[in-house]
Protein backbone atom coordinates (compact mmCIF):
# COMPACT_ATOMS: atom_id res chain seq x y z
CA UNK A 1 0.00 0.00 0.00
CA UNK A 2 1.23 3.36 -1.23
CA UNK A 3 0.06 5.33 2.01
CA UNK A 4 2.10 6.44 4.75
CA UNK A 5 1.48 4.82 7.76
CA UNK A 6 1.65 7.60 9.84
CA UNK A 7 -0.91 9.35 7.66
CA UNK A 8 -2.52 6.13 8.62
CA UNK A 9 -2.71 6.87 11.79
CA UNK A 10 -3.53 10.48 12.08
CA UNK A 11 -6.60 9.46 9.87
CA UNK A 12 -7.58 6.78 13.08
CA UNK A 13 -6.93 9.12 15.68
CA UNK A 14 -8.92 12.06 14.12
CA UNK A 15 -11.97 9.89 13.23
CA UNK A 16 -11.62 7.89 16.22
CA UNK A 17 -11.16 10.60 18.76
CA UNK A 18 -9.05 8.71 20.63
CA UNK A 19 -5.73 9.90 22.28
CA UNK A 20 -3.39 6.79 22.86
CA UNK A 21 -0.65 8.29 25.50
CA UNK A 22 -2.84 8.46 27.74
CA UNK A 23 -2.38 4.72 28.04
CA UNK A 24 -1.00 3.41 31.33
CA UNK A 25 -0.31 -0.21 29.72
CA UNK A 26 -2.53 -1.84 32.62
CA UNK A 27 -4.06 -4.72 30.25
CA UNK A 28 -7.08 -4.19 31.41
CA UNK A 29 -8.93 -3.73 28.24
CA UNK A 30 -7.50 -7.26 26.95
CA UNK A 31 -8.60 -8.37 30.33
CA UNK A 32 -12.46 -8.10 29.85
CA UNK A 33 -12.24 -8.09 26.37
CA UNK A 34 -15.22 -11.25 25.95
CA UNK A 35 -13.51 -11.77 22.19
CA UNK A 36 -10.00 -12.24 23.69
CA UNK A 37 -9.48 -15.69 22.74
CA UNK A 38 -9.94 -14.86 18.69
CA UNK A 39 -8.14 -12.31 18.56
CA UNK A 40 -4.76 -12.23 17.28
CA UNK A 41 -3.95 -8.55 18.62
CA UNK A 42 -5.81 -8.01 21.38
CA UNK A 43 -7.31 -4.43 22.56
CA UNK A 44 -3.85 -3.11 24.44
CA UNK A 45 -1.74 -3.70 21.16
CA UNK A 46 -4.20 -1.94 19.07
CA UNK A 47 -3.72 0.83 21.33
CA UNK A 48 0.36 0.35 21.40
CA UNK A 49 0.32 -0.47 17.81
CA UNK A 50 -1.90 2.62 16.42
CA UNK A 51 0.79 4.86 18.53
CA UNK A 52 3.43 3.31 16.64
CA UNK A 53 1.15 3.71 13.35
CA UNK A 54 1.73 0.28 13.00
CA UNK A 55 -1.70 0.12 11.22
CA UNK A 56 -1.60 -1.83 7.99
CA UNK A 57 -0.36 -5.07 10.43
CA UNK A 58 -3.79 -4.15 12.38
CA UNK A 59 -5.73 -3.38 9.16
CA UNK A 60 -4.44 -6.88 7.53
CA UNK A 61 -5.91 -8.68 10.53
CA UNK A 62 -8.66 -10.87 11.19
CA UNK A 63 -8.97 -9.71 14.59
CA UNK A 64 -10.50 -6.39 13.27
CA UNK A 65 -13.84 -8.40 12.60
CA UNK A 66 -13.56 -10.06 16.23
CA UNK A 67 -14.34 -6.77 17.99
CA UNK A 68 -18.34 -7.33 19.30
CA UNK A 69 -18.53 -3.22 20.10
CA UNK A 70 -19.78 -4.18 23.67
CA UNK A 71 -17.42 -1.65 24.97
CA UNK A 72 -16.63 -3.15 27.80
CA UNK A 73 -13.16 -1.36 27.51
CA UNK A 74 -14.59 1.46 26.80
CA UNK A 75 -16.23 1.80 29.91
CA UNK A 76 -13.63 -0.32 31.98
CA UNK A 77 -10.54 1.65 31.00
CA UNK A 78 -9.03 3.72 33.91
CA UNK A 79 -7.78 6.07 32.06
CA UNK A 80 -10.60 6.28 29.16
CA UNK A 81 -8.62 5.47 26.75
CA UNK A 82 -11.75 3.74 24.76
CA UNK A 83 -9.98 0.69 22.46
CA UNK A 84 -12.63 -0.24 20.91
CA UNK A 85 -12.90 2.90 19.10
CA UNK A 86 -9.51 2.49 17.79
CA UNK A 87 -10.62 -0.67 16.30
CA UNK A 88 -13.72 0.71 14.43
CA UNK A 89 -11.47 2.98 13.35
CA UNK A 90 -8.74 0.45 12.02
CA UNK A 91 -11.77 -1.65 10.34
CA UNK A 92 -12.75 1.29 8.84
CA UNK A 93 -9.78 2.10 7.26
CA UNK A 94 -9.92 -1.05 5.74
CA UNK A 95 -13.23 -1.51 4.40
CA UNK A 96 -13.33 1.94 3.33
CA UNK A 97 -10.83 1.21 0.77
CA UNK A 98 -11.70 0.33 -2.86
CA UNK A 99 -13.25 -3.61 -3.37
CA UNK A 100 -12.45 -4.04 0.28
CA UNK A 101 -15.69 -5.07 1.90
CA UNK A 102 -15.57 -7.97 4.33
CA UNK A 103 -19.38 -9.03 4.01
CA UNK A 104 -21.31 -8.52 0.79
CA UNK A 105 -25.45 -8.83 0.95
CA UNK A 106 -24.30 -11.57 -1.63
CA UNK A 107 -22.95 -13.32 1.86
CA UNK A 108 -26.29 -13.08 3.55
CA UNK A 109 -29.01 -15.52 2.04
CA UNK A 110 -25.83 -18.50 3.48
CA UNK A 111 -25.60 -17.14 6.68
CA UNK A 112 -29.38 -16.98 7.69
CA UNK A 113 -31.60 -19.12 9.43
CA UNK A 114 -35.04 -19.20 10.38
CA UNK A 115 -34.75 -17.49 13.55
CA UNK A 116 -31.92 -15.00 12.97
CA UNK A 117 -33.19 -11.26 14.02
CA UNK A 118 -32.82 -8.61 11.40
CA UNK A 119 -30.72 -6.33 14.06
CA UNK A 120 -27.83 -9.13 13.68
CA UNK A 121 -27.86 -8.97 9.49
CA UNK A 122 -27.78 -5.30 9.50
CA UNK A 123 -25.41 -4.56 12.37
CA UNK A 124 -22.66 -7.26 10.56
CA UNK A 125 -23.73 -5.51 6.97
CA UNK A 126 -22.92 -2.14 8.86
CA UNK A 127 -19.53 -3.37 10.62
CA UNK A 128 -18.65 -5.37 7.68
CA UNK A 129 -19.40 -2.97 4.26
CA UNK A 130 -19.26 0.30 3.46
CA UNK B 1 -48.21 9.17 30.13
CA UNK B 2 -48.13 9.90 25.73
CA UNK B 3 -44.69 8.60 24.22
CA UNK B 4 -43.89 8.38 20.34
CA UNK B 5 -42.98 4.96 20.06
CA UNK B 6 -39.94 3.51 18.11
CA UNK B 7 -40.02 -0.18 17.03
CA UNK B 8 -37.37 -1.02 15.09
CA UNK B 9 -37.19 -3.27 12.02
CA UNK B 10 -36.68 -6.49 14.39
CA UNK B 11 -40.17 -5.86 16.08
CA UNK B 12 -41.95 -6.05 12.76
CA UNK B 13 -40.24 -9.35 11.75
CA UNK B 14 -38.78 -11.72 14.00
CA UNK B 15 -39.57 -10.16 17.55
CA UNK B 16 -43.20 -9.43 17.16
CA UNK B 17 -43.97 -10.90 20.09
CA UNK B 18 -41.67 -8.32 21.98
CA UNK B 19 -43.48 -5.80 20.27
CA UNK B 20 -47.40 -6.60 21.11
CA UNK B 21 -46.54 -8.02 24.55
CA UNK B 22 -45.16 -3.97 25.54
CA UNK B 23 -48.42 -2.69 23.51
CA UNK B 24 -50.62 -4.88 25.42
CA UNK B 25 -49.07 -3.91 28.46
CA UNK B 26 -48.24 -0.20 28.11
CA UNK B 27 -52.51 0.12 27.55
CA UNK B 28 -53.09 -1.89 30.84
CA UNK B 29 -50.72 0.55 32.44
CA UNK B 30 -52.27 3.49 31.42
CA UNK B 31 -49.29 4.07 29.08
CA UNK B 32 -49.99 5.23 25.53
CA UNK B 33 -47.79 4.56 22.66
CA UNK B 34 -48.04 6.41 19.31
CA UNK B 35 -45.93 4.81 16.64
CA UNK B 36 -43.80 7.05 15.32
CA UNK B 37 -44.93 7.91 11.86
CA UNK B 38 -43.00 6.55 8.94
CA UNK B 39 -39.53 5.22 10.94
CA UNK B 40 -36.76 4.17 9.26
CA UNK B 41 -34.49 1.65 10.83
CA UNK B 42 -31.77 3.17 13.36
CA UNK B 43 -29.11 1.71 11.36
CA UNK B 44 -28.87 -1.41 14.63
CA UNK B 45 -25.14 -0.32 15.62
CA UNK B 46 -23.90 3.12 16.63
CA UNK B 47 -21.42 4.71 14.08
CA UNK B 48 -18.53 4.88 16.62
CA UNK B 49 -16.59 7.27 14.09
CA UNK B 50 -17.12 10.57 14.23
CA UNK B 51 -16.95 11.42 10.46
CA UNK B 52 -19.95 8.72 9.62
CA UNK B 53 -22.80 11.25 9.51
CA UNK B 54 -24.89 9.50 6.76
CA UNK B 55 -25.46 6.42 8.87
CA UNK B 56 -26.74 8.83 11.61
CA UNK B 57 -29.20 10.53 9.72
CA UNK B 58 -31.75 7.81 10.13
CA UNK B 59 -31.72 8.04 14.36
CA UNK B 60 -32.12 11.71 13.80
CA UNK B 61 -35.15 11.90 11.71
CA UNK B 62 -36.97 9.80 14.53
CA UNK B 63 -35.66 12.46 17.20
CA UNK B 64 -36.80 14.83 15.57
CA UNK B 65 -40.08 13.88 14.67
CA UNK B 66 -40.80 13.16 17.97
CA UNK B 67 -39.79 16.46 18.73
CA UNK B 68 -41.84 17.74 16.61
CA UNK B 69 -45.17 15.56 18.00
CA UNK B 70 -44.03 17.17 21.43
CA UNK B 71 -43.50 13.26 22.82
CA UNK B 72 -40.09 11.72 24.63
CA UNK B 73 -39.30 8.66 21.82
CA UNK B 74 -39.56 5.53 23.61
CA UNK B 75 -37.86 2.51 22.85
CA UNK B 76 -37.92 -1.25 23.32
CA UNK B 77 -35.07 -2.89 21.53
CA UNK B 78 -31.76 -1.91 23.44
CA UNK B 79 -30.15 -1.65 19.96
CA UNK B 80 -32.68 0.97 19.00
CA UNK B 81 -32.39 2.44 22.39
CA UNK B 82 -28.49 2.41 22.09
CA UNK B 83 -28.10 3.84 19.04
CA UNK B 84 -30.75 6.57 19.05
CA UNK B 85 -30.11 7.73 22.62
CA UNK B 86 -26.04 8.36 21.59
CA UNK B 87 -26.93 9.78 17.89
CA UNK B 88 -29.47 11.92 20.22
CA UNK B 89 -26.19 12.89 22.56
CA UNK B 90 -24.24 13.61 19.48
CA UNK B 91 -26.49 16.34 18.27
CA UNK B 92 -26.76 17.95 21.87
CA UNK B 93 -23.36 18.15 22.20
CA UNK B 94 -21.04 17.59 19.03
CA UNK B 95 -21.07 20.80 17.02
CA UNK B 96 -19.51 19.31 13.67
CA UNK B 97 -21.70 16.05 13.55
CA UNK B 98 -25.00 18.35 14.86
CA UNK B 99 -24.27 20.51 12.15
CA UNK B 100 -23.39 18.56 9.08
CA UNK B 101 -26.48 16.51 9.63
CA UNK B 102 -28.52 19.74 9.80
CA UNK B 103 -27.66 21.01 6.44
CA UNK B 104 -27.76 17.59 4.94
CA UNK B 105 -31.84 17.27 6.57
CA UNK B 106 -32.65 20.97 5.88
CA UNK B 107 -35.44 20.15 8.90
CA UNK B 108 -38.03 22.90 9.69
CA UNK B 109 -36.17 23.62 12.82
CA UNK B 110 -32.57 22.76 13.62
CA UNK B 111 -32.29 19.81 15.79
CA UNK B 112 -30.02 19.78 18.21
CA UNK B 113 -30.78 16.60 20.50
CA UNK B 114 -34.26 18.66 22.28
CA UNK B 115 -36.09 14.62 22.64
CA UNK B 116 -36.29 12.44 25.64
CA UNK B 117 -34.76 8.97 24.40
CA UNK B 118 -36.49 6.62 26.68
CA UNK B 119 -36.26 2.80 26.72
CA UNK B 120 -39.15 0.64 27.97
CA UNK B 121 -37.46 -0.47 31.01
CA UNK B 122 -37.00 2.89 32.15
CA UNK B 123 -40.73 4.03 31.52
CA UNK B 124 -41.70 1.16 33.72
CA UNK B 125 -39.39 2.41 36.65
CA UNK B 126 -39.33 6.38 36.19
CA UNK B 127 -42.94 6.88 34.48
CA UNK B 128 -45.47 4.36 35.95
CA UNK B 129 -43.36 3.08 39.25
CA UNK B 130 -42.60 -0.51 40.05
CA UNK B 131 -44.52 0.16 43.24
CA UNK B 132 -47.65 0.79 40.80
CA UNK B 133 -46.58 -1.46 38.33
CA UNK B 134 -47.04 -3.97 40.85
CA UNK B 135 -49.73 -2.75 41.86
CA UNK B 136 -51.73 -3.88 38.84
CA UNK B 137 -50.55 -7.17 38.54
CA UNK B 138 -53.30 -9.46 38.49
CA UNK B 139 -51.10 -12.44 38.23
CA UNK B 140 -48.04 -12.59 39.97
CA UNK B 141 -45.10 -15.11 39.07
CA UNK B 142 -44.70 -16.54 42.06
CA UNK B 143 -42.22 -19.27 42.84
CA UNK B 144 -40.56 -18.47 39.14
CA UNK B 145 -36.94 -17.80 39.92
CA UNK B 146 -36.10 -15.24 36.86
CA UNK B 147 -32.29 -14.34 35.76
CA UNK B 148 -32.18 -10.71 33.98
CA UNK B 149 -29.87 -10.85 30.92
CA UNK B 150 -29.05 -6.96 30.29
CA UNK B 151 -26.33 -7.45 27.73
CA UNK B 152 -24.54 -4.47 26.58
CA UNK B 153 -25.97 -2.09 24.63
CA UNK B 154 -28.56 -0.41 27.42
CA UNK B 155 -25.59 0.20 29.99
CA UNK B 156 -22.38 1.19 28.22
CA UNK B 157 -21.17 4.01 27.71
CA UNK B 158 -23.08 4.81 30.71
CA UNK B 159 -21.58 8.56 30.61
CA UNK B 160 -24.74 8.67 27.98
CA UNK B 161 -26.73 6.02 28.57
CA UNK B 162 -27.45 6.66 31.84
CA UNK B 163 -29.59 3.52 31.92
CA UNK B 164 -28.24 2.19 35.57
CA UNK B 165 -25.52 1.33 37.32
CA UNK B 166 -23.33 0.00 34.21
CA UNK B 167 -21.52 -3.18 36.26
CA UNK B 168 -24.15 -3.86 39.36
CA UNK B 169 -27.74 -2.89 37.77
CA UNK B 170 -30.84 -3.37 39.32
CA UNK B 171 -33.70 -2.37 37.02
CA UNK B 172 -34.05 -5.70 35.76
CA UNK B 173 -34.37 -7.36 39.12
CA UNK B 174 -36.79 -4.72 40.66
CA UNK B 175 -38.59 -5.48 37.54
CA UNK B 176 -38.52 -9.02 37.87
CA UNK B 177 -39.88 -8.24 42.04
CA UNK B 178 -42.60 -6.00 40.73
CA UNK B 179 -44.24 -8.94 38.71
CA UNK B 180 -43.78 -11.32 42.17
CA UNK B 181 -40.91 -13.40 40.89
CA UNK B 182 -37.38 -13.89 42.52
CA UNK B 183 -34.47 -12.39 40.82
CA UNK B 184 -31.71 -14.77 40.09
CA UNK B 185 -28.68 -12.36 39.73
CA UNK B 186 -25.53 -13.66 37.58
CA UNK B 187 -22.09 -11.61 37.51
CA UNK B 188 -22.17 -12.40 33.22
CA UNK B 189 -25.51 -10.95 32.95
CA UNK B 190 -23.62 -7.75 31.40
CA UNK B 191 -21.28 -9.49 29.54
CA UNK B 192 -21.98 -9.45 25.80
CA UNK B 193 -23.75 -12.48 24.12
CA UNK B 194 -21.46 -12.37 21.14
CA UNK B 195 -23.66 -9.85 19.39
CA UNK B 196 -23.31 -9.74 15.13
CA UNK B 197 -20.13 -11.60 15.06
CA UNK B 198 -22.73 -14.78 14.74
CA UNK B 199 -22.39 -13.86 11.04
CA UNK B 200 -18.44 -14.19 11.06
CA UNK B 201 -18.00 -16.89 13.26
CA UNK B 202 -20.41 -18.86 15.11
CA UNK B 203 -18.38 -20.30 17.89
CA UNK B 204 -18.28 -16.65 19.35
CA UNK B 205 -21.63 -16.56 20.78
CA UNK B 206 -21.80 -20.28 20.99
CA UNK B 207 -19.04 -19.93 23.88
CA UNK B 208 -20.19 -16.49 25.45
CA UNK B 209 -23.83 -17.20 25.49
CA UNK B 210 -23.10 -20.55 26.65
CA UNK B 211 -21.10 -19.53 29.79
CA UNK B 212 -23.58 -16.16 30.73
CA UNK B 213 -26.56 -19.56 30.48
CA UNK B 214 -24.18 -21.91 32.46
CA UNK B 215 -24.40 -19.69 35.40
CA UNK B 216 -28.20 -18.72 35.15
CA UNK B 217 -28.58 -22.68 35.10
CA UNK B 218 -26.35 -23.34 37.75
CA UNK B 219 -28.01 -20.27 40.09
CA UNK B 220 -30.96 -21.87 39.83
CA UNK B 221 -32.80 -19.81 37.04
CA UNK B 222 -35.94 -21.26 35.75
CA UNK B 223 -36.15 -18.38 33.11
CA UNK B 224 -33.76 -15.62 31.64
CA UNK B 225 -35.62 -12.32 30.24
CA UNK B 226 -33.89 -9.93 28.38
CA UNK B 227 -35.01 -6.92 26.11
CA UNK B 228 -32.77 -7.50 23.04
CA UNK B 229 -33.49 -9.95 19.76
CA UNK B 230 -29.91 -10.29 19.28
CA UNK B 231 -29.29 -11.17 22.78
CA UNK B 232 -32.50 -13.10 22.99
CA UNK B 233 -31.67 -15.12 19.38
CA UNK B 234 -27.62 -15.74 20.49
CA UNK B 235 -28.89 -17.37 24.30
CA UNK B 236 -31.75 -19.20 22.61
CA UNK B 237 -30.14 -20.55 19.68
CA UNK B 238 -26.57 -21.45 21.87
CA UNK B 239 -28.72 -23.21 24.81
CA UNK B 240 -27.81 -26.68 25.47
CA UNK B 241 -29.68 -29.30 27.81
CA UNK B 242 -30.52 -27.94 31.14
CA UNK B 243 -30.22 -23.88 30.41
CA UNK B 244 -33.26 -21.88 31.42
CA UNK B 245 -35.48 -20.42 28.58
CA UNK B 246 -34.96 -17.01 26.96
CA UNK B 247 -37.74 -14.76 26.79
CA UNK B 248 -38.56 -11.20 26.16
CA UNK B 249 -39.13 -9.19 29.75
CA UNK B 250 -42.38 -8.15 27.99
CA UNK B 251 -44.10 -11.24 27.26
CA UNK B 252 -43.79 -11.85 31.72
CA UNK B 253 -44.97 -8.28 32.03
CA UNK B 254 -47.85 -9.12 29.54
CA UNK B 255 -48.47 -12.07 31.59
CA UNK B 256 -48.08 -10.85 34.90
CA UNK B 257 -50.87 -7.98 34.17
CA UNK B 258 -52.85 -10.60 32.41
CA UNK B 259 -52.68 -9.73 28.90
CA UNK B 260 -50.42 -12.10 27.26
CA UNK B 261 -53.66 -13.47 25.31
CA UNK B 262 -54.90 -11.12 22.93
CA UNK B 263 -58.24 -9.68 23.09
Amino acid sequence: MAVNPMELRDTVLRITGVNPRKCMKCGKCSGTCPAYDQMEYHPHQFVAMVEKGDIERLMASPSVFMCLSCFACVERCPRGVEPAKLIEGIRLAMIRQKDANHMTMNDVPALLDSEMPQQAITSALRKYAK
Amino acid sequence: MVYSYFPGCTLKTKAKDLDAYARRSAEALGVTLEELPEWQCCGAVYPIAQDEIATRLSSVRALNSAKELGHPLLTLCSACHHVIKRVNEDMRANEDIRGKANRYLELAEPYAGETRVVHYLEMLRDGVGFAELKKKVVNPLKGRKIAAYYGCLLLRPNDVMQFDNPENPTILEDFIRAIGAEPVVSALRNECCGAYVALEDKSVPEKLAGRILDSMRDLGADSVITACPLCRYNLYTNRREGHPPVYYFTELLAEALGVKEAN
